[in-house]
């Protein structure tokens, strides 16, 4: 079922904006990825994200203030919408079913 | 202390690949990370990374695209442009009418001439060979100017072939193109035809029916065309049939071809027989094999390839005057004319060419280019005149986001609409009138439908033709500013009827001048014939003697046809009445100017020719076979009296060679030759052998029907293996005029065509403005204006544009005129009442058009037209 399409880094993005709530903009989202995932996000790849969800209407913007050390450039602070949330519950809910389904003989594996 | 700044290189990249809607915030983000960077790294880290930022960035999702207005889909707009324009015209079925109307004639008028042009441009093109074969012509210098004359002395062929057979794949001599009496059987036809070398049929690619292009080797042989098999042999096998030639000569039909089509130069003949045969039959011609002065027969050749024409010509140029002493004295240039400049290049004026027949193409064309700009203007006019009507949706259309592309395209497409719509109505009346069309204009063009050149050039035409009529108005009304128009200020100023005033002008000064143009054209074909012709063509027919048959039958025939009482008189001459064969030197006289290099017209008569034709003598007498001694009498024209420069001709003794003639009579002049042109001098003398033309003067006491059957008759008895065929002299002098009458008419037609055209875009623009100003004229009316007031307040404006046209076109008129008339040597004066009759008829012409709209503005009841608002 494609009714809510969400991807792997989408799906994180979504989530840390949720996370951040009123303080979600560009920088602050890049870098709270990368100091609790511990993993690096280039610039591109989050915008590209982060247009994508808001084509599809997961997110909604609001501009903030202009500061000195942004050039005069405002802030453009994410926010998710309630199509947003549905697509994060849904996404959740299919990964919990899919736990659910899992044997419990299947994961009684050990890393060697 | 300065803030740092990230690499402006990268910056001003990222700016312009990104996004309108992402680059602000984009660029803070980068620059809020750069600025950390810089306090954390030092600035060399910091532009690193900024750098890799950047250029992490140029992916698809937020690269912008290439236009800021990327249509998804432009058909649907397109459509929807049709569709209201479409509407638009069913609105105004009136409008609909006189744009659509206007633009088709102009574009059927531009057809015709387009496919005229394309017909005199391809003249010839039927040859395979048609780059390489050339005609060989001479200049010569006679009485001080340059005479170029296409007849070429035979020993030129013989030394072309021997010393200069390596630049030229063939070389064909050949005669004039002659009626001959061709019979088979009881079938007897006089024909055109033509006596060549054996190269000729393969030079110029004949397509063969039967035979082949071969043929012409053995000397009795004959190559016919389809039509002349047709017309001997019915439907039966030509091939190798038996057909005598002239009542003396058999010949065997080695070939059938197909008729040369009429755009070739070649058309004429209709039979091809071979030279050697023509030597046969006329004894007389074989000492001109080596004779460099007798000028008498045409040459043909075709080039090698790769040839250059211009060298050859140089290399072969003194050829005669090297080899012929006695001709040295008239300086002949030989020169090759390509064939492709043989129907529109063919004129020289001392030497030098002076253009032709392309003169004439050029003319046409531009009369064409002409009318079709004056259906464009027509077009513009109109469209720009009911511009106010089209603000309001221009003004919400852009306001809904249309840009000004868009409504330049809307528009363009609507005109590309009316084009096309023009151009299948042009189309079919150019079908329907283009037999007519040829023949006015002595063509047979047809439209090659299937040709996928054509489609092409009419595609070209549409779209030419759509630009160039709605550029102007898609460029105009896509200016106008929304917020004016919605507010309603907007208001066509005197700024914005300006074009259309220079529009009207620029139409009525081409439509003036061309009225002035075919008045004048008319009026010189008119003056040259009432020219005197000097004797009276009425009942004068003429047979050419084609054939040893006739000759010495002069007083029989003459005897019985008088008896029969069916003519009045008959006479024979060298040449037919209507042209001089003959032209010769040699002569001189007591108190000749001795640099003198005389040049006179010769025809040899009968003594019956003077009465015959009804000449005029204005001293002197006629030839007489009761004096023995005319034989070496001679009577010249009055232009031949002149010319010696003798105040007492009469009597006086004339050398032409080695006889001695004396003169017994001026006649006064003849015209003989072109009617535009001065009379030449012209000497005539009797003589009953050099003759080839009989000519009879019916007797007019008879009915011409009668008489004719009578002379038949008795030409059948004494004359029995030639086809009894004449021709009337006024018909063959009407001929004359033929060129300048066919030209006058095309030139008249098309006139009529751009006038009506230009009253025709006067109408709508008269009805235009009688609407636009309905709640004025209300209210003038309202106040106490008569009809009359308000007829003259319209009509005043668009004279006054007519009257400047005018103003425009008499001068220009004048001088390309004056130039015209001047190159005939015989023309009419230009009168005053030329021009001011073709503007008053223009001016008249306007009044007529604006007023149906003025009147019809003016008698309206103003309670009508004021109650609206």
């Amino acid at each position: 079922m494609k009714k809510y399409q969400l991807g792997e880094f989408e799906e994180i993005v979504m989530l840390t904006v949720g996370v951040l709530y009123n303080e979600a903009y560009g920088v602050s989202i890049k870098k709270d990825i990368e100091t609790r995932l511990s993993r690096n996000v280039s610039m591109g790849a989050l915008h590209t994200a982060l247009t994508r969800l808001e084509d599809k209407g997961y997110l909604k913007t609001f501009d903030g203030e202009a500061t000195e050390e942004r050039a005069g450039r405002p802030r453009k602070y994410y926010q998710i919408t309630a199509l947003g949330k549905r697509a994060m519950e849904y996404s959740r809910s299919t990964r919990e079913e899919l736990w659910r389904a899992i044997p419990k003989m299947a994961l009684q594996v050990k890393i060697v | 202390m300065t803030p740092p700044r990230p690499p402006q290189l990268f910056l001003r990249f990222f700016r312009w690949y990104c996004k309108p809607r992402l680059r602000n915030h984009l660029e803070g983000d980068l620059m809020e990370l750069y600025n950390e960077r810089c306090a954390a790294l030092g600035k060399r880290k910091a532009n690193r990374k900024f750098i890799v930022d950047v250029l992490q960035m140029f992916r698809p999702g937020i690269i912008r695209p290439l236009y800021d207005h990327k249509p998804i889909n432009p058909y649907g707009m397109y459509k929807s442009y049709f569709k209201i324009g479409w509407r638009n015209l069913a609105k105004n079925k009136g409008y609909s009418f006189i744009n659509i109307g206007g633009l088709a004639m102009g574009l059927m008028v531009a057809m015709l001439i387009g496919l005229w042009i394309y017909d005199e441009l391809s003249f010839d093109t039927y040859h395979e060979n048609y780059n390489d074969i050339v005609q060989v012509m001479q200049h010569q210098t006679v009485d001080g100017t340059v005479i170029t004359e296409p007849a070429i002395p035979w020993p030129l062929e013989t030394e072309m072939r021997n010393t200069y057979g390596a630049d030229f794949k063939y070389i064909v001599l050949a005669t004039w193109i002659n009626y001959h009496a061709l019979s088979h059987g009881e079938e007897k036809i006089t024909k055109l035809g033509i006596y060549t070398q054996p190269d000729f049929p393969e030079m110029i690619s004949l397509h063969m029916i039967a035979g082949t292009r071969d043929g012409l080797r053995d000397a009795n042989s004959v190559l016919v065309s389809a039509s002349t098999a047709r017309a001997l042999f019915g439907t039966d096998d030509a091939l190798n049939q038996s057909i005598r030639i002239d009542g003396r000569h058999d010949a065997k039909i080695t070939g059938v071809y197909e008729d040369l089509p009429h755009n070739t130069t070649f058309r004429d003949f209709q039979f091809i027989s071979t030279w050697d045969l023509y030597v046969t039959t006329e004894p007389w011609i074989k000492p001109s094999a080596t004779n460099w002065g007798n000028n008498s027969f045409q040459l043909f050749a075709q080039l090698n390839p790769h040839t250059d024409i211009n060298t050859v010509s140089k290399k072969i140029e003194n050829v005669k005057a090297k080899n012929s002493k006695e001709e040295a004295v008239l300086h002949p240039r030989i020169f090759l004319h390509p064939m492709r400049d043989w129907r529109l290049h063919s004129e020289w004026k001392n030497g030098v060419h002076s253009g032709g027949r392309i003169q004439m193409v050029l003319l046409f064309g531009v009369i064409g280019v002409f009318v079709l700009l004056l259906a464009c203007i027509n077009f513009m006019n109109l469209s720009t005149a009911r511009s106010e009507k089209r603000a309001k949706e221009v003004g919400i259309r852009m306001t809904m986001g249309s840009v000004r592309r868009q409504l330049v395209h809307q528009f363009l497409s609507e005109s590309f609409l009316v084009v096309a719509l023009a151009f299948i109505i042009a189309l079919a009346c150019t079908g329907a009138a283009l037999p007519w069309f040829n023949a006015l204009a002595d063509k047979h063009i047809v439209i090659t439908w299937l040709n996928p050149v054509f489609w092409l050039i009419s595609v070209g035409f549409i779209l030419v033709t759509s630009l160039l009529a709605g550029s102007y108005p898609s460029l105009y009304l896509s200016s106008f500013q929304p917020v004016k128009v919605l507010k309603g200020i907007f208001k066509s100023g005197p700024r914005a009827s300006l074009p259309r005033k220079v529009l009207v002008v620029v139409q009525f000064t081409v439509s003036v001048a061309l009225i002035i143009g075919t008045t004048l054209v008319y009026q010189q074909i008119q003056f040259t014939k009432s020219r005197p012709a000097g004797y009276t063509r009425e009942g004068l027919l003429t047979i050419q003697m084609s054939g040893p048959e006739f000759f010495g039958k002069f007083d029989a025939l003459r005897t019985a046809l008088k008896q029969a009482g069916t003519i009045e008189e008959m006479a024979e001459s060298s040449s037919p009445i209507t042209d001089v064969w003959l032209n010769s030197n040699g002569f001189t006289w007591s108190g000749k100017d001795p640099g003198l290099a005389e040049d006179f017209g010769a025809i040899f008569i009968t003594a019956e020719y003077g009465p015959t034709i009804g000449w005029k003598m204005k001293e002197g007498r006629n030839f007489s076979r009761d004096f023995p001694a005319d034989s070496s009498a001679v009577i010249i024209n009055e232009a031949a009296a002149k010319y010696m420069g003798v105040k007492d001709p009469i009597g006086m003794e004339v050398t032409w060679g080695s006889d001695r003639l004396h003169i017994i009579g001026i006649v006064k002049d003849m015209i003989t030759e072109s009617p535009y042109k001065p009379v030449r001098q012209t000497v005539y003398l009797m003589n009953y052998r050099w003759v080839n033309w009989m000519l009879l003067k019916l007797n007019p006491a008879r009915s011409a029907h009668e008489t004719l059957a009578e002379t038949e008759a008795i030409f059948k008895k004494i004359i029995p293996a030639t086809p009894f065929e004449y021709k009337f002299i006024d018909d063959t002098y009407a001929a004359k005029f033929d060129a300048e009458e066919r030209i006058g008419k095309l030139a008249s037609f098309f006139t009529v065509f751009a006038i009506f055209i230009s009253c025709l875009g006067l109408f709508g623009l008269a009805s235009f403005v009688a609407e636009q100003r309905t709640n004025e004229i209300g209210i003038r009316k309202v106040l106490g204006a008569s009809v009359a007031n308000l007829w003259q307040m319209l009509s005043l404006d668009f004279v006054a544009l007519v009257v400047v046209a005018c103003v425009l076109a008499i001068p220009v008129a004048y001088y390309f005129l004056q130039e015209w008339l001047l190159s005939f040597p015989y023309h009419t004066e230009m009168a005053w009442w030329v021009f001011a009759g073709s503007a008053g008829g223009a001016i008249a012409l306007t009044l007529l058009t604006v007023s149906y709209q003025a009147i019809r503005a003016a008698m309206a009841n103003p309670v009508k037209s004021l109650r609206s608002e």
